[in-house]
């Protein structure tokens, strides 16, 4: 099963795209808890891509794909045109020097890497796709 | 979409936050704490119990006053917190370095 969410880059967006996210989830059953841990981590990625990617403009539009089958991982396709912001290639800072430093950034990659078992970044028909995986429970297991 | 209420209790100033905080209303999250520090507050109580969802754009907001209130002895307790957001702050352990209580109870009691 496949959902596909198309988004403007505008983070009053960001509310139904999460909406978006639990209610695809929810139709296979996962665990609550689990979904809103996805939720969380798909809600950083596409902030930073609508802020550092595409500077907020409404106008900008990239998609949100999700594939769930069973007995696989879910995978959580965000794909764009728009410049790649990798964060694989960013260390998530200690919290220590976050605190020390009064930053209110750099948690959120921190949090997609705990969150999810992995991120990889392809070229797919000339747009950037941010491919990221995650085994789920069922609510029932 | 975020309401925040304030209201005074015991010398506390009550932040009741209320519907859900990411990176469009992080920023009123910011304000409202800065503004308890700014009329004085040296106790301030978050009122989580209408907290629907918190992402790291508020999770930061929290972090970035930490080291802020250890310098002005600023007592700063979150409490009333659902399962899901509490798990929010587990995730980056954040629940280790922010006080919380489960209700307001407890949180009057963790203030000095």
């Amino acid at each position: 099963m496949i959902y596909k969410q198309k988004v403007g880059c505008k983070l009053e967006n960001l509310k139904p795209l999460r909406d978006f996210i639990r209610e695809s989830l929810a139709h296979h059953g996962v665990h609550e808890l689990h979904i809103s841990e996805i939720v969380l981590a798909l809600d950083e990625m596409c902030s930073n891509l609508m802020i550092h990617a595409h500077h907020c403009n409404p106008l900008d539009l990239f998609e949100l794909r999700i594939t769930v089958e069973p007995g696989k991982p879910v995978v959580f396709e965000i794909i764009d045109d728009g410049t790649v912001f990798d964060i694989t290639k960013f260390e998530g800072p200690e919290i220590d020097s976050l605190v020390h430093d009064k930053r209110k950034g750099g948690l959120g990659i921190r949090l997609v890497k705990s969150i999810m078992d992995k991120i990889e970044y392809t070229q797919r028909d000339g747009s950037n796709v941010c491919r990221l995986e995650k085994q789920v429970r069922k609510a029932t297991a | 979409m975020i309401h925040i209420k304030r209201l005074q209790e015991d010398g506390a100033d009550v932040v009741a936050l209320v519907g859900e905080i990411d990176a469009s209303s992080s920023i009123d999250l910011d304000l409202a704490i800065a503004k308890s520090v700014g009329d004085g507050f040296t106790k301030i109580l978050i009122d989580c119990s209408s907290l629907e969802y918190i992402s790291s754009a508020g999770l930061g907001v929290f972090m970035s006053y930490i080291e802020e209130f250890r310098e002005k002895s600023i007592q700063m307790v979150l409490f009333g917190m659902n399962e899901k957001v509490a798990n929010t702050f587990q995730i980056l352990g954040l629940n280790e370095l922010l006080k919380i209580a489960v209700d307001k109870v407890g949180a009057k009691q963790m203030l000095a």
